[in-house]
């Protein structure tokens, strides 16, 4: 189960809920936390390392969301700061939280739908996917490639609106 | 508070002085460090060499790609594209940057400051874009071949290219699978896009056999590389099943004696790596 910790240890901690604040760039409803991009929190006495892992291989969000994070902890008063990523594990759409989903549909992004895990073939079957503004299911796919990397774009043909789906991953 | 426009261009520059527009500024200021290999790992002469020819393959289909972005025949195809671009790049960069690791040089390094006879690739990426079906035929062969490489690489011994295998491996699913609802569409569609897309499948199949090739650098790399003869079978059923939904042959045409593993290519490289090169050659260390 891929369920990124929250240290327990209280210094580490600490420096995950400042780091946990950051906004994702492209969807700034999400935090890093909510996508599960937030991987894990070391601190000691000399500098703190936060580890964040990217979402797709090309999405330039990453470099953005490593300066956020230092700019942050830097403000909280940690002078010391360093933030790696890390390809693995995958991050998966699974990473994201219920509190991630449910935020994402109240924005107007449908929320990944099922799990990633199992998935297989060379071709996908598309399930439905709920419109975010009426939850029909009456919805197509327009394209499978939108505004970034992470989203497809649909449209409802209930409501008849355009709206973006954050893909299974 | 009144500021003199040479001063307040003064700091819109910060201390870089007027000679100087572009600053010393890195690109390796990004510190990308052990994040995109996910451990920071050393590789071996060996490993570099065949990270090299994976990032090569990746890098150059990326660049060309890239040209589609506002050129696609619609505003979705554009973004699949550019999607697309972006994916590879972000291989490219891991495995480039992997491969540097071994003689100390960037990605940057690699990509910018190597000349063809350096290059890895195979001779698939370098074909032209030429039309929107030629475009996705190249695509729908490179991504069955990748589809099956990356999936096999999972089992690597290497940690660092397992990872990168771990992220690419998903993505290149799409783009398998985005390219392959195109050739279903265009052989179905109208006689004029069968007859296209049939043509530009055939111009193509020449430079397949190359990706399949073995040789002693494989051998020497047991259970870290995998051995492109062994992706032959996954990437023909894939192959097939689509090929024969789209109501199509596969191509019986001569391999075309295509030696990219080992720094010989075509013209077209050299057009691509100058159209890709030139910036950083002409303004080094350029950055915005």
């Amino acid at each position: 189960m891929v369920t990124p910790l929250r240290p327990a240890e209280p210094a580490a901690a600490r420096v995950w809920d400042i780091a946990a604040q950051v906004p994702d760039p492209e969807v700034p409803v999400l935090t890093i936390e909510d996508l599960g991009v937030l991987r894990s929190v070391v601190a000691t006495d000399a500098e703190v390392r936060v580890v964040l892992t990217p979402t797709y291989s090309g999405c330039p969000a990453i470099d953005q969301m490593r300066d956020d994070v230092a700019a942050r902890l830097h403000e909280a008063g940690y002078p010391q700061v360093r933030v790696d990523t890390t390809l693995s594990p995958a991050w998966t759409t699974d990473w994201m939280s219920d509190a991630g989903k449910r935020k994402l549909e109240a924005y107007g992004i449908a929320p990944p739908d099922f799990r990633a895990a199992g998935r297989q073939g060379p071709i996908t079957v598309a399930l439905a996917v709920k419109c975010p503004r009426c939850h029909s299911t009456r919805t197509r796919e327009i394209a499978r490639f939108g505004s970034t990397s992470c989203k497809a774009l649909y449209e409802c043909q209930e409501c008849l609106e355009p709206f973006d789906y954050f893909k299974v991953h | 508070m009144s500021t003199e426009p040479a001063a307040a261009a003064a700091d819109l520059l910060g201390d870089v002085s007027v000679d100087d527009l572009h600053g010393d500024v890195s690109v390796d200021d990004l510190e990308l460090a052990d994040e995109l290999t996910g451990s920071g790992e050393v590789a071996t002469p060996d490993v570099a060499e065949y990270a090299l020819r994976l990032g090569d393959d990746s890098l150059i289909l990326s660049q060309q790609l890239g040209w589609w972005v506002s050129r696609g025949p619609e505003l979705e195809e554009d973004l699949a594209l550019s999607n697309i671009a972006l994916d590879v790049l972000g291989h490219a960069r891991s495995l480039l940057r992997y491969a540097g690791s071994a003689t100390g040089r960037s990605e940057d390094d690699l990509a910018f400051w190597r000349d063809e006879p350096e290059f890895r690739n195979c001779w698939l990426v370098e074909q032209p874009n030429g039309h929107y079906g030629d475009t996705i035929a190249r695509q729908f062969i490179f991504s069955a071949y990748q589809a099956e490489l990356y999936r096999q690489l999972l089992s690597s011994t290497d940690a660092t290219l397992r990872a990168i295998a771990g992220k690419a491996e998903r993505e290149v699913r799409y783009h398998l699978d985005h390219s392959a609802q195109w050739i279903l569409r265009l052989a179905l569609g109208t006689e004029e896009s069968r007859e296209r897309i049939t043509v530009s499948l055939r111009d193509l199949w020449p430079y397949v056999d190359e990706l399949f090739a073995d040789d002693p650098l494989i051998d020497r790399l047991s259970g870290i590389a995998v051995r492109p003869s062994d992706l032959r079978a996954g990437f023909d059923d894939t192959v097939r099943t689509v090929l024969s939904e789209a109501e199509l042959e596969v191509p019986q045409v001569q391999p075309a004696l295509a030696r990219g593993r080992h720094g010989m290519h075509s013209t077209r490289l050299g057009y691509i790596l100058a159209e890709m090169q030139w910036l950083p050659r002409r303004h080094p260390g350029a950055s915005w």
